[in-house]
């Protein structure tokens, strides 16, 4: 088997930051590629990338203040707002996407994608709840952001424990257990949200924001809330980032090793609630689900390595967070919540398309190249077989080539004079079908890449075609064989088989077949067709 | 008393039978070796590398093993043999604590489990995991590594190295950077022997490790398990093909809801054991397991 290095495409994102000396660890830069690390703890790498957002966000004004005139751009305004408060929201949702970036990762990876969506609509009472405790116990303090957090981290985490109660003690199964979950507690806040308005001295203006979310009602002190709060997740899950991706994995293994899997799995819980929790007030509960699992997804398309995929969403969920709410901003009236899923899922429509796992491109290019491949193959053999056909024939070539009594077979006789025979387009229509933009189109293809000439007869191989196309024969007439001699298919139908086939046979499978043919590598024989071929 | 009770052979050891012989060992005749690395205790249970006393295991209530006893020998590879749902798999999570237990106690070296992890290694059924995980098969054998790298700490380049060792013994190093999910079923095997070989364990708990695998992938296995039993380790590995039972494995242990017999293969894989153990179930154990899962709500 050949061993290929792993050449894993590093995404144009994750480029960028290598000159920031963000990206060593998994960097492919002068280290052997089976064996890569580190000397810096994987949650400290991060620590240059926070420091870096934190000034981009905050030190534009400081940077501009001395120098730019009065009357600014209004581009540049738009970009580099001016108002301390506008930059402490951005720093905000910047770490708000990033921590929901990161931990929707493992609920991706743990398929539990819907636990978000569940935590978002169940904080909805103790929101509610927390709101009508303060306001009873002193009139007007009900709005305190801290407070409502607490409530809505605890209901929603209620929330979630009732899930995994219904699923694990009840018949009913975990979808409906999800919308059972999700429409009560939502049902509950919204009875209770009305109790609050119809309180005399109710004054729950605000509160509506947590249904569909608003970036500009953030205060600097709420977003200092958010950020410790944010940071703190991001730090918890580099921190366990091995242990977490063991429980998403293998979970049965992870506890065989007597990881306390129950508790990583509450932890992992509690930070999905906090993520939540925290992001309620930009976003709303309806759409918080999004911001948790989009940038994951979308990562999915850019990378193979659980490391990177983290490093991918948390970028992609900040720097859409930000651009969201820039947006929500430049248009009058637009919320921030719609607008950040709407930059996320453009990310995502971006990384669904061009992503080089998965990407739509991607596979379209590889579907095609194999399309590519198999009508080459498919030209070569054809014209191989016709020659072996015509081999007997062409009285000159039997009487170059000895005596009756050791003639050689007119699969050697084609192998050895394939690239001085002509055959037309004719010839080549009634071998076999071509693809339906027809055999010409072929041919032109395969005289651009130097495998046929075009002459007065017709279509000749050239000296590489003609190797190619004796590779080609010999891999199917290997297969037939095996086909025949262990398969017990009979010789009559192996032909098709073969032909869907030889297009992916591997050196190590074609190995495999003269081992088990005892045919030795070397013996570059093309042993004779096991069936009647087209133009005999 | 059931038929395969009534027409056992010498050799056919039923539980019931072993609890009246009043023995508890199934150990070869030739004498014991002992243990690579005696755990001083004050248990009277044999050192056995894995010694279960009458345990019974159930799934919501109803059991799908009953009353097991057995003490496995040391250094031997043991095959668990029993026809589907006959609780083999059972009998690996209910001694790893991964599915309760009903009732008995189970025993590794003479201690419970919680005291030798790191001498105990589990390959679970290739199946039970997402293979389209985002990792490289170099880091699915470095999971075998964690307890011993311990927490927060990244798996640094001696681990790395560790576990590429593990990769090599299974002939899969040249796959060490490849997704997981572009293995061939085989290769992904290989890869969980791998991970389980990384922790340098002296008992090896495997879950059809052949099953579904090609033939360069079995001989693999075959020689890795060969490998371990010469050097001292014991594995008990859970395997349907019955005709490469006696080629492979020296001891086997016929699992049919309840253990049927357990010995040296040559002793207890006999045509009359190999009959009380696919006879099919077991009517009545079958029919009480079903009542005590409704309730008794008849």
């Amino acid at each position: 088997m050949e061993t290929k290095p792993d050449t894993e495409p590093q995404p144009s994102l994750a480029c960028g930051l290598f000159s920031f000396g963000v990206l060593s660890p998994d960097g492919a830069f002068g280290q052997s590629p089976s064996l890569r690390s580190s000397p810096i703890p994987r949650p400290l790498q991060r620590i240059p990338f926070l420091l870096l957002a934190a000034w981009l966000t905050l030190a534009p004004e400081v940077a501009l203040a001395e120098s730019a005139p009065a009357g600014r751009s209004s581009l540049l305004d738009w970009i580099l707002p001016q108002q301390f408060n506008t930059r402490v929201v951005l720093l905000g949702t910047l770490l708000l996407g990033m921590s929901a970036g990161v931990v929707g990762v493992f609920m991706l990876l743990r398929r539990r994608s819907l636990v978000g969506d569940v935590v978002g609509h169940s904080a909805l009472p103790g929101i509610a709840l927390a709101f009508l405790v303060l306001e009873i116990r002193s009139p007007g303090t009900g709005r305190s952001f801290p407070a409502l957090l607490t409530g809505a981290f605890l209901s929603g985490m209620i929330g979630v424990g009732c899930v995994t109660f219904i699923r694990r003690w009840t018949r009913i199964k975990e979808d409906a257990a999800l919308a059972i979950v999700l429409s009560l507690f939502f049902g509950i806040g919204i009875a209770l949200f009305t109790v609050i308005q119809n309180l005399p001295r109710g004054n729950a203006a605000g509160l509506g924001q947590f249904i569909f979310g608003t970036a500009a009602a953030l205060v600097p002190a709420d977003v200092l809330l958010i950020a410790i709060a944010a940071a703190l997740s991001l730090a918890l899950c580099g921190l366990m980032f091995k242990e977490f991706a063991l429980l998403c994995f293998d979970e049965d293994f992870a506890r065989s090793q007597g990881w306390p899997t129950v508790a990583l799995d509450l932890l992992l819980m509690a930070l999905v609630a906090a993520v939540t929790v925290i992001g309620l007030q930009s976003v709303g509960l309806l759409l918080v689900v999004a911001r948790l699992i989009v940038p994951a997804v979308s990562a999915r398309f850019w990378t193979n390595r659980v490391s990177r995929l983290i490093l991918i969403a948390g970028i992609i969920g900040g720097v859409s967070s930000v651009f969201g709410v820039i947006l929500s901003g430049a248009i009058p009236r637009l919320a921030a919540g719609p607008c950040i899923v709407l930059t996320g899922s453009a990310v995502f429509l971006a990384s669904l398309l061009f992503g080089p796992q998965g990407g739509v491109v991607e596979r379209w290019w590889r579907d095609r190249q194999l399309r590519l491949r198999t009508a080459r193959h498919d030209l070569l053999r054809a014209i191989y077989e016709i020659v072996e056909a015509r081999a007997e024939s062409l009285g000159r070539i039997v009487e170059d080539s000895g005596s009756i009594s050791n003639r050689p077979t007119p699969a050697a006789l084609a192998a050895l004079h394939l690239a001085e025979v002509s055959v037309s387009e004719a010839d080549l229509n009634a071998a076999r079908t071509w693809p339906a933009s027809g055999v010409r189109k072929v041919l032109d293809r395969a005289q651009r890449e130097r495998i046929v000439v075009r002459d007065a007869a017709g279509w000749r191989l050239t000296t590489e075609g003609a190797a190619e196309a004796t590779r080609v024969v010999r891999n199917h007439r290997l297969w037939e064989q095996y086909l025949v001699a262990h398969a017990d298919i009979a010789p009559s139908h192996v032909d098709r088989d073969a032909d869907l086939i030889e297009h992916v046979l591997e050196p190590d499978v074609i190995a495999e077949l003269e081992r088990l043919l005892a045919q030795r590598p070397d013996d570059h024989d093309v042993p004779p067709s096991l069936h009647a071929l087209p133009g005999s | 008393m059931p038929q395969w009770v009534a027409d056992r052979g010498t050799t056919l050891w039923s539980h019931h039978a072993m609890k009246s012989f009043g023995t508890r060992s199934f150990m070869p005749s030739p004498p014991v070796p002992p243990a690579p690395q005696p755990v001083a205790t004050g248990a009277e249970h044999p050192q056995a590398p894995l010694s279960i006393h009458d345990m019974t295991v159930a799934y919501h209530r109803r059991p799908v093993l009953w009353d097991v006893d057995y003490d496995a020998p040391f250094g031997k590879l043991v095959a668990v043999v029993g026809p589907n749902g006959a609780g083999k798999s059972t009998l690996i999570k209910a001694v790893l604590e991964l599915v309760p237990r009903a009732s008995g106690q189970v025993h590794f070296f003479g201690q419970p489990y919680r005291k030798v992890r790191e001498r105990v290694a589990y390959v679970p059924q290739r199946s039970s995991v997402d293979w389209d995980f985002p990792v490289s098969a170099l880091q699915v054998v470095a999971m075998g590594l964690y307890r011993r790298i311990g927490w927060f700490l990244p798996v640094t380049k001696k681990w790395k190295v560790k576990a590429l060792e593990a990769l090599e013994r299974v002939g899969m190093a040249d796959y060490a950077q490849r997704q997981i999910s572009q293995l061939s079923g085989g290769q992904q095997q290989r890869v969980f022997l791998a991970r389980a070989l990384a922790q340098d364990a002296d008992l090896y708990l495997m879950d059809e490790p052949f099953a579904g695998v090609d033939a360069s992938t079995e001989r693999a296995i075959v020689s890795v398990l060969w490998d371990l039993r010469k050097s001292g380790k014991t594995a008990l590995v859970v395997h349907h093909d019955l005709q490469t039972v006696p080629e492979y494995f020296d001891h086997v242990l016929l699992l049919n809801m309840r253990l049927v017999a357990a010995g040296p293969t040559s002793d207890v894989f006999t045509p009359d054991n190999l009959r009380a153990t696919y006879g099919g179930q077991l009517a009545l154990l079958a029919q009480v397991g079903h009542k005590m899962k409704l309730g008794g709500e008849t």
